[in-house]
C-alpha cells in the first residue's frame, strides 16, 4: 500500500476521499503495484485468429488465381487442340489430295509402259521397260499405303462384305511369294483347317494385304528354314496351350517360336473374357492366321515399337530391304476393323511368328444374300477328275506332310503319310487300297540314291495295269541328283513347291493325261470362251498363215470359224441374209482392202433389208465386223469406224484386247445367232 | 537317251530360242492352241509359215533384181512376210522386215538388198532351229513320252 515499488506506467486513479474533515481535503491515489502481466491468452488468441484470417484470405486468393491461371491453360490447350486436330486433318486431306494428284500420272506412266511392253523391242529395251514397271509399280503400292494410312486416320475406311474363298486367296499369296521363296532357298507353306468353310463374308482385298503384309516381312528377313501358314477356327486352337514345337517337328527341321505366346495377350482370349461370348451367333466364323518364319527375329528392344507406323527396327532396313514401315500399322488397324487382334512373338536368331484373328460370317449358307464375287474357284473343276484316286506320300516329318496332304485332299484324292521308303514300299504292294500317285520328298529321295532306284525298278515289276506314278517335291531346283538315279518310263517327274491344288493339278494332269487339255486351258480364260462359245466367225486374211493361227486362237475359245482370204469373198459372204455372228477383216489385202469391203457390206445391210424376209425377225442387219491390223495407231482407228467398223484388235490376237472388243456386242451367254 | 533327258533338253532348247530372241510369245500362244483335237497345229502352221515364206521371199528377190525396182509391190510381199512371222513367233525375221519396209519407203535399192539377205538369213536360222525343236519333240513322242509344255512365266 504504501510504499515506492510502483509500477511507473502512469495509471493512477485519484478519488477524493470525504472523512467530513472540513479542513483537509483527502485524496486516494489508487496506483499499480505490479505492471499488469501480458494479457496472453487474448494475445495468442487474437494472433491466431488473425493469423488464422490471414491464411483463409491467402488461401482464397490462391485458389481464385489458380482457377484463373488453370481457366487460362484450359483455352490456351482447347486452341492449341483445335489447332492440332485441324493439322491433322488437313495432314490427312492433303496426303489424301497429293497421292490422289500422283496415282493418276503414275496409272498413266505405268499403262504407258504395259503398252510399251507390247510393242517391238529388242531384249535390252525390254529389260529397261521390265525395271521401270517394277519401280513403277513399287511407287504405286507405296502410295496406296500412305493413302490407306490417311484413310485409316481419319476413320473413312470402310470394309466390304462379300463372299470369297479363303483358300483361292492364299493360293494367290502363295503364287506371289513363290518365286522370290524358291530363290531365296526358303520353304513355303500353307494350311489351311478342314473346319474352316469353304466360303466366307468379309473383305477379301483387305484380308489378302494383311496376310501380304506379314508374308513379305518374313520373306524380308528370313534366310533359311521356312516360312509357314496355318488357318484355324479359334475354337480348334483355344484349348490347346501347348503346340508341339521340339525342334525337330517344325516344318524344315528349324527351331521356330512358341506360337502360343503371340496370342497369349489377345483380350478375347483371356480366362476372364466376358467380351469373348461363349456362343458367338452361329453365322460367325472366328479365324486365328499365325505366320511362322525361322528368319533373323526383332530385336527386344525394337520390339514394343513394332506396330508404330514408319518406325523401322533400324535405319538402315529401309536402305536395304526397302518398304516404309507402314504395312504393320496398316495391318493393326484392319485386323482391328475386321475385330480381331494381331500379336506376335520373337526370338532374335530364332524366328517369329505374328498370329491374328478375324472375324467373317459363313459364307456358305446364304449365297444369294450378298454379292456373290466368286474369285475363281479352280480346285472345284480339279476336284471332279481325281475324284476316288488314292494317293501316299512318303516325308518324315510330320509337319510338313500335313501340308502335302491338305492340298492333295483339296483335290478330291484320299492321301495315306508314311515316313520312308521302305514302309511306303511295303504299302504300295500290300495292295489293300489301289495307290494311284506317290509323292516323296526330295530330301527322302536324295538320302539314299540307292534305295530310290530300287524302289523305281520295283515299280516296273508291280503286276498292275498302270503302274502308280511318281513324283518328287522339290524346294529347290536341283538338277544333278535326280537325273543320276533315273532311268526307265518311271522317270519321276518334279512338282516344285510351295503346293498349290491348281498346280497340282496341272502337274498331275500332264503326267497321268487326265482330263482333256482343252479344259485345262480354257480355265484360264473362261470369260473369252463365255462369249464366243458356239459363234459362228468369218475370218478373212489374204495370208494363209495369219489365217490359220487366227483360226486356231477363236476355235480354242470354241468359236465356229470360217476363213476366207479376199476381200471380195467377204462380201459375197456377208450378204444377209447371212448366218454369222461376227467378222474378223484383215486391212491391208490386195485388190479390196478391208474398209473398201466393209464399206460394201454395209452398204448392202442398208438396201438389202427391204428385199429380205424377217430373218428372226430382225430387220436391222449389222454384223460386228472388227479389223486386224498390226499397225494399232489412232489414224487406223478412225478409218476403221469411218467406213462402218466396229473396232479393232491387233494381229496376232492379244487376250485381253480381243475381250475388251468382243465384248462389247456379245453377252456373256451365248444364244445362236444375233 | 531316256525319255526324262529328252524332255529336259527339248526345254532348254526352247528356253534358249527365247531368250536368243528368235522365238517370241506368239509361239507360246500357238502351242497352246495345240491338244487333242488339233495334235499337229503347230507343225501345221509353221510348215504353211515356211512355204510362204519362202515364196515371198524368191518373189522378193526378183522383184529387187529388176532394172526399175517396183517398190510398192515389193513393200507389199515384205508386209505378208512380216504378218506371217508375227503370227508363228519368228521376232527376228519380223524385225527384218519391219527395217526392210523403211528402206522400201525411201526406195533405197541397195539398203534393200542388205535388208533381204539379212531376212534371209535370220529366216534359214529359225527354220533350222524350229526343225530341230520337232524333230526332238518326234523323238519323245517316239520313245512314249509326251511333249512337255513350256512354262508362261520367265
Amino acid at each position: 500500500m504504501y510504499g515506492s515499488n510502483v509500477s511507473a506506467d502512469g495509471l493512477q486513479h485519484v478519488s477524493t476521499l470525504n472523512f467530513g474533515d472540513p479542513f483537509r481535503k483527502h485524496e486516494m491515489h489508487c496506483r499499480f503495484k505490479q505492471k499488469p502481466p501480458w494479457p496472453w491468452l487474448a494475445i495468442t488468441t487474437s494472433i491466431g485468429i488473425l493469423v488464422i484470417a490471414y491464411l483463409v484470405g491467402y488461401i482464397f486468393h490462391a485458389t481464385v488465381n489458380r482457377i484463373a491461371k488453370v481457366e487460362d491453360d484450359y483455352n490456351k490447350m482447347m486452341e492449341l487442340k483445335k489447332k492440332a486436330e485441324a493439322a491433322d486433318v488437313a495432314k490427312s486431306q492433303f496426303l489424301a489430295t497429293v497421292s490422289h494428284e500422283i496415282r493418276t500420272p503414275m496409272n498413266g506412266v505405268l499403262g504407258m509402259l504395259h503398252m510399251l511392253m507390247d510393242t517391238d523391242l529388242d531384249v535390252t529395251q525390254q529389260d529397261y521397260v521390265r525395271t521401270a514397271q517394277g519401280s513403277g509399280k513399287a511407287l504405286v503400292s507405296l502410295i496406296n499405303e500412305v493413302l490407306d494410312q490417311a484413310k485409316i486416320e481419319s476413320g473413312r475406311l470402310e470394309l466390304d462384305a462379300v463372299q470369297f474363298d479363303l483358300r483361292a486367296i492364299l493360293d494367290d499369296v502363295l503364287s506371289l511369294f513363290s518365286g522370290k521363296s524358291q530363290e531365296k532357298g526358303v520353304e513355303l507353306a500353307v494350311y489351311i483347317s478342314d473346319r474352316v468353310p469353304e466360303m466366307l463374308i468379309g473383305d477379301p482385298g483387305r484380308f489378302r494385304q494383311i496376310i501380304t503384309n506379314l508374308m513379305g516381312n518374313s520373306m524380308k528377313f528370313t534366310e533359311k528354314g521356312h516360312i509357314f501358314v496355318t488357318v484355324h477356327l479359334v475354337e480348334e486352337v483355344i484349348g490347346s496351350t501347348e503346340v508341339e514345337t521340339s525342334s525337330e517337328n517344325t516344318l524344315s527341321g528349324f527351331p521356330v517360336t512358341d506360337r502360343c505366346s503371340s496370342w497369349k495377350g489377345f483380350k478375347a482370349f483371356s480366362q476372364e473374357g466376358s467380351t469373348f461370348p461363349l456362343s458367338p451367333p452361329s453365322d460367325s466364323i472366328n479365324l486365328i492366321v499365325s505366320v511362322e518364319d525361322t528368319g533373323v527375329g526383332i530385336p527386344p528392344e525394337a520390339q514394343s515399337r513394332v506396330f508404330t507406323p514408319f518406325m523401322q527396327v533400324g535405319p538402315s532396313i529401309s536402305r536395304i530391304h526397302g518398304g516404309t514401315g507402314i504395312g504393320l500399322s496398316i495391318s493393326k488397324c484392319l485386323v482391328g476393323l475386321m475385330n480381331g487382334e494381331i500379336g506376335f512373338v520373337s526370338i532374335p536368331k530364332t524366328g517369329s511368328t505374328f498370329t491374328f484373328t478375324a472375324v467373317f460370317t459363313n459364307g456358305c449358307s446364304n449365297p444369294n444374300e450378298y454379292k456373290s464375287h466368286k474369285i475363281n474357284n479352280q480346285s472345284n473343276s480339279a476336284s471332279t477328275e481325281f475324284q476316288g484316286m488314292t494317293a501316299l506320300v512318303v516325308d518324315p516329318r510330320p509337319v510338313r506332310a500335313k501340308v502335302s496332304r491338305y492340298h492333295i485332299q483339296r483335290l478330291g484324292i484320299s492321301v495315306e503319310v508314311v515316313s520312308d521308303l521302305n514302309q511306303g514300299w511295303s504299302n504300295i504292294s500290300s495292295g489293300n487300297g489301289a495307290i494311284d500317285i506317290v509323292l516323296v520328298e526330295q530330301e527322302v529321295w536324295d538320302r539314299d540314291s540307292h534305295l530310290s532306284s530300287l524302289f523305281i525298278n520295283n515299280f516296273k515289276k508291280i503286276d498292275r495295269r498302270t503302274p502308280p506314278k511318281l513324283f518328287i517335291l522339290a524346294n529347290f531346283i536341283s538338277t544333278s541328283r535326280t537325273s543320276a538315279t533315273t532311268s526307265g518310263d518311271n522317270t519321276p517327274s518334279i512338282i516344285m513347291k510351295p503346293l498349290r491344288s491348281s498346280m497340282l493339278a496341272a502337274s498331275l494332269q500332264r503326267a497321268m493325261g487326265v482330263g482333256s487339255k482343252g479344259n485345262a486351258r480354257n480355265r484360264e480364260l473362261p470369260a473369252l470362251r463365255n462369249l464366243l462359245l458356239g459363234r459362228k466367225i468369218l475370218i478373212i486374211d489374204d495370208n494363209n498363215v495369219n489365217l490359220k493361227v487366227a483360226a486356231g486362237a477363236l476355235k480354242k475359245y470354241g468359236a465356229e470359224v470360217e476363213c476366207a482370204d479376199s476381200g471380195k469373198k467377204a462380201v459375197s459372204l456377208l450378204k444377209p441374209p447371212h448366218c454369222f455372228d461376227a467378222c474378223f477383216m484383215d486391212i491391208q489385202m490386195p485388190e479390196m482392202d478391208g474398209f473398201e469391203a466393209t464399206k460394201l457390206i454395209r452398204e448392202m445391210e442398208k438396201h438389202g433389208e427391204t428385199s429380205v424376209e424377217a430373218y428372226d425377225n430382225v430387220s436391222n442387219w449389222h454384223v460386228p465386223i472388227l479389223a486386224m491390223t498390226a499397225d494399232v495407231i489412232q489414224a487406223t482407228h478412225e478409218e476403221c469406224l469411218k467406213c462402218g467398223m466396229d473396232g479393232y484388235v491387233s494381229k496376232p490376237f492379244e487376250a485381253e484386247q480381243l475381250y475388251r472388243e468382243v465384248s462389247r456386242f456379245f453377252q456373256s451367254v451365248p444364244n445362236g445367232n444375233l | 537317251m531316256e525319255v526324262g533327258q529328252m524332255q529336259r533338253r527339248l526345254i532348254e532348247y526352247t528356253k534358249s530360242l527365247f531368250m536368243e530372241g528368235i522365238l517370241d510369245d506368239q509361239f507360246l500362244q500357238l502351242q497352246q492352241l495345240q491338244d487333242e483335237s488339233n495334235p499337229d497345229f503347230v507343225v501345221e502352221v509353221v510348215s504353211l509359215f515356211f512355204q510362204d515364206a519362202e515364196r515371198l521371199l524368191n518373189d522378193i528377190t526378183s522383184a529387187l533384181d529388176q532394172q526399175s525396182v517396183d517398190f510398192p509391190k515389193v513393200d507389199a510381199h515384205v508386209h505378208q512376210l512380216k504378218g506371217s512371222s508375227a503370227s508363228v513367233g519368228a521376232q527376228r525375221v519380223k524385225n527384218g522386215c519391219i527395217a526392210f519396209r523403211n528402206f522400201c519407203e525411201e526406195q533405197n535399192v541397195d539398203g534393200s538388198l542388205r535388208c533381204l539377205q539379212q531376212i534371209k538369213q535370220e529366216y534359214y536360222h529359225v527354220k533350222n532351229k524350229l526343225e530341230a525343236l520337232f524333230r526332238l519333240e518326234q523323238q519323245i513322242v517316239a520313245a512314249g513320252g509326251s511333249v512337255p509344255m513350256m512354262e508362261l512365266s520367265f
